[in-house]
């Protein structure tokens, strides 16, 4: 289909701007733009069916069963969507001074509240946008906690490899060094290889519990008092949150930091890739050098408290993404103390699927599972040739999201099934049905799997090419050859 | 079964699905959390709340909030009410867009991916630049990251920020900072702007040199001459700027910056008490290895159609892991298709006319309003006045009269506590100016 920049035509437009009559003041010559930029000129509906056709080329949770592992893509109620379009949320400016916002500044106590209780740990910034940016802020914390303690040596963060790629990332950006310690066979961290690993130079742990693949670290407790014994911090990385809300708190697990993903847990609307929220629960020692502005009661009157001397500072802009606040909020709202069926559901929708489907596809980790599990198409590569990547692209044309593909990196031939809570039976009974007739056509038709999928607006991207010869925006005419880079 | 929440299993489907996994109860498939960890209580939290109680709640909470259908608000300092075309909420709220992911599957993601790419060339055109990403967190996030670039493209370890960059975007700087191994500098400013000699002497053997463009006071930068300076000291120039200042003032690639970054909200986000917005961050080509996060490029099917991928990943936590170039994931796609959106919208010609009524609006206030303005420079959307006893005075008295009357620049520039930064987008009138100067008079005095 056209790009919106082939279907525009010079004087066509469609938004008007009100002039009110006013001269408008001469801008000195030198900072004044030479040539107008080339936006689309198009009409108000010419727009809409090209938006709309974007949309029709989409695959959304509303669309269809979106297993998508790690993501925790569940259903996105509208009433949440109502409530933050109210103009009094919607139409705040974020430097309103603190008596003109006392429903947002309440809304926000209450989610902290929520918040700390479901980590177990007691105070809570919500400033983070999002589940990397809290690792990021954790990991600043433990900087800061370390630097006020004297013990500025600790400059090792030590990661399960099974991490996603986010903890090894945020380890650098936040100045640390990087240390990985192995999964035994049960898919529980290693506690000899943690033994030999932690030292005095060791900060903290960052750990994903349960575990990338789906597994409650069983040895959680040890962990934790290694790591604690040695003077070190543990961070929860709350990416799986939503397999143990009401029955098991990052806090109790000995952890001193927790981010969530208010867009996995607590169901904001991923929106193709963001926004997020990724707020940080600590233990009080570390309150102090949580972000400002913190959220603060005064009797019945809120107000942001930006007066925190050993605070690490500020991570982004204002007190956070306030729409993704009200989203959570609704969402917890609706649930109650039900919070806890939540993952109940999230549970056992994983545990029928994975039971459902294990003797099709190889279990490498043969255990009940917490939200999520992981198989592997390794047999069928060995013997058909199909692989994982295959399978994926062969759910597409049973109008299913494929799961996460070749992730974690420990599971060769990787698919990471996360159904969330919100599926009814008879999803995951298409599922396992279109799952099980792509492991029997690997053997009667495997040519036909390798071109899947078939009923995409698109067939298989070239993605090679995509990056070898990148073209990052469009041309607008052949002399503009920027848009074409040229590598080296 | 609970009737709370949005589950979908009925008491059969559960019992059916317990008999198939071999587990007698849900309890047993929480066995493998060691007893040790296992939460033996409710959860504290409030009771559930039915959808119509629910929307009740919100509404009596939305309601002490002084938002700007309710006073007339000329706030601004980063965030700004702009006005959002109605086609923008009907999209963001279209759930094929609004309920999908980042797009790892292609396939399943032509409209996601087709919509990011027209992004990337938006902001790419209005800036001037090479390359774009997908979006950063917000305008000052991707200040920091513009920084990350700069240390691993010139070796350096010095950020120079210009002290008329926006407040909170040189906190965030500051926060990043020791985790990259750099340090930053501030360079004050001269009667409301920087002067491009102390801004060059601050640049020598710095990284990065960062500027913003109307700045934090509302004044014109000479950023042409802030750019060459930085780029005499070493340091490469980075322009913080308004997109919708951009059909007026010159693209930053014009005048040799190397990168342009800034804070999306000013066009198709509303101003949501500070977010989700988007923040974008475009470079010239030599920089397209070392940007954050997501880029979205052409390329073709088996079937040689045109189709739109993720790409360049190797520069990505997924796959680089500690050598990624950001640990950023989840960005703010939803937030940059209002973007796009409204560009679309506004086209040349609007974006040309947005700047105009602002600029307008701006150079009638500082006519209207009977305060000296503290600088004397040309201004965009933003003028600052002096007032005659503290702005932060001014705003609680004008407030008692439903006006809010800006932001007083006191609360982050010590020495300005007798400045008023007052906004004016084109949603505001003559009519809403005069009533500004109005109660001013009654109340700045």
């Amino acid at each position: 289909m056209d790009l919106v920049y082939e279907k525009s035509k010079p004087g066509r437009r469609a938004g008007r701007i009100p002039s009110h009559g006013l001269p408008v003041p001469e801008l000195p010559a030198e900072l004044r733009r030479e040539r107008p930029p080339r936006l689309p000129e198009v009409p108000e509906n010419e727009i809409v069916r090209h938006f709309t056709a974007l949309a029709d080329r989409n695959f959304g949770i509303d669309t269809g069963f979106y297993p998508l592992g790690s993501c925790t893509m569940k259903h996105n109620p509208r009433v949440n969507e109502r409530v933050v379009g109210l103009p009094g949320f919607r139409d705040l400016h974020p430097l309103q001074e603190d008596e003109g916002a006392q429903g947002a500044l309440e809304l926000m106590w209450e989610l902290e509240h929520i918040l700390a209780e479901v980590a177990g740990l007691p105070a809570v910034t919500l400033q983070p946008a999002a589940g990397s940016q809290g690792e990021l802020t954790g990991l600043m914390l433990m900087r800061a906690a370390f630097a006020d303690r004297g013990e500025p040596q600790r400059n090792v963060i030590i990661t399960a490899d099974t991490a996603h790629g986010t903890n090894p990332a945020s380890v650098t950006m936040a100045g640390f060094e990087l240390a990985k310690v192995a999964t035994t066979d049960r898919g529980n961290l290693d506690l000899d290889d943690v033994r030999a690993k932690v030292d005095d130079r060791t900060a903290g742990l960052m750990l994903t519990n349960p575990s990338t693949l789906g597994l409650f670290d069983e040895g959680i407790e040890e962990v934790a008092e290694i790591f604690h014994s040695r003077g070190a911090l543990l961070y929860y990385d709350g990416a799986n949150l939503n397999a143990v809300v009401g029955r098991s708190r990052p806090g109790d697990m000995g952890f001193d930091i927790v981010h969530f993903n208010l867009h996995k847990t607590f169901s904001q609307p991923h929106g193709g890739g963001g926004p997020g929220g990724g707020p940080v629960a600590v233990r009080a020692e570390l309150e102090p050098f949580l972000p400002v502005p913190a959220v603060v009661r005064d009797g019945d009157a809120f107000r942001l408290d930006h007066d925190r001397p050993k605070s690490i500072g500020r991570v982004r802009g204002f007190a956070g993404p306030f729409g993704v606040f009200v989203r959570s909020y609704a969402f917890m709202r609706a649930y109650g103390k039900a919070l806890r069926d939540m993952s109940d559901v999230a549970v056992l929708n994983a545990n029928y699927l994975l039971a459902r489907l294990r003797d099709v596809y190889e279990l490498p980790y043969d255990r009940l599972c917490m939200h999520e599990f992981v198989l592997s198409a390794r047999t069928l590569k060995r013997e058909h040739g199909v692989t994982a990547l295959d399978v994926a692209k062969r759910l597409m044309d049973h109008g299913i999201h494929p799961p996460t593909i070749y992730f974690p990196l420990v599971v060769p031939e990787a698919l990471m099934i996360e159904p969330t809570e919100t599926e009814a039976k008879e999803r995951l009974d298409e599922f396992v049905d279109a799952m099980r007739s792509i492991a029997k056509e690997a053997a009667s038709d495997p040519t036909t799997l390798k071109e899947a999928p078939l009923t995409r607006p698109v067939r298989r991207l070239d993605e090679v090419k995509a990056a070898k010869e990148p073209v990052v925006r469009y041309a607008f005419d052949e002399t503009d050859t920027a848009a074409r880079i040229e590598t080296r | 079964m609970s009737t709370e929440g949005y589950l979908s299993l009925t008491d059969a489907d559960r019992e059916a699905m317990l008999e198939a996994i071999g587990v007698g109860s849900i309890e047993e498939l929480f066995e493998q959390i060691p007893e040790g960890v296992r939460f033996g209580r409710e959860l504290d939290v409030p009771d559930a709340l039915p959808e119509a109680a629910l929307v009740a709640h919100f509404e009596e909470l939305a309601a002490r909030n002084a938002d700007t259908s309710r006073e007339l608000s000329f706030l601004g300092m980063g965030i700004y009410d702009h006005y959002v075309p109605s086609i923008v909420d009907t999209f963001l709220s279209r759930g094929e867009l609004l309920t999908a992911y980042t797009p790892y599957q292609p396939e399943m993601s032509q409209g996601v991916l087709q919509a990011i790419f027209e992004y990337q060339t938006a902001i790419c055109e209005l800036t001037g630049m090479d390359v774009s990403n997908a979006s950063g967190y917000d305008g000052t996030t991707v200040a920091a990251d513009a920084c990350f670039i700069a240390k691993a493209h010139t070796g350096r370890r010095r950020v120079v920020l210009a002290e008329t960059l926006n407040p909170m975007v040189r906190q965030v700087v500051k926060t990043y900072a020791p985790g990259f191994g750099m340090e930053v500098v501030e360079v004050a400013h001269d009667g409301g702007t920087t002067e491009p000699a102390r801004f060059a002497e601050a640049a020598q053997d710095a990284a990065i040199a960062i500027f913003q463009q109307p700045n934090a006071f509302g004044c014109l930068e000479p950023a042409p001459e802030l750019a060459t300076a930085a780029t005499e000291g070493g340091a490469l120039p980075v322009a913080h700027v308004d997109l919708a200042s951009l059909g007026l003032l010159e693209a930053p690639g014009n005048y040799g910056c190397a990168m342009a970054i800034g804070e999306g909200q000013s066009i198709g986000n509303y101003q949501s008490y500070g977010g989700p917005h988007y923040g974008f961050l475009a470079a010239r080509i030599e920089f397209i290895r070392r940007m954050p996060g997501r880029i979205v490029g052409e390329t073709t099917d088996i079937e040689g159609k045109r189709g739109f991928v993720l790409t360049l990943q190797t520069r990505e936590q997924h796959i680089r892991r500690e050598k990624a170039t950001s640990n950023i994931t989840t960005n703010q796609t939803l937030l940059a298709l209002g973007g796009l959106i409204t560009l679309c919208w506004l086209g040349p010609e609007g974006l040309r006319e947005l700047g105009e009524t602002c600029t307008a609006l701006a150079g009638y206030a500082k006519e209207r309003v009977g305060l000296p303005v503290a600088f004397d420079r040309p201004s965009f959307k933003e003028v600052a006045f002096r007032t005659p006893i503290p702005a932060r005075e001014v705003v609680s008295r004008a407030r008692e009269h439903g006006v809010h009357p800006g932001y007083p620049l006191g609360r982050d520039y010590p020495g300005l506590d007798d400045v008023l930064l007052v906004a004016l987008t084109e949603k505001k009138t003559p009519t809403d100016v005069d009533r500004l100067a109005e109660v001013l008079a009654e109340v700045a005095r």
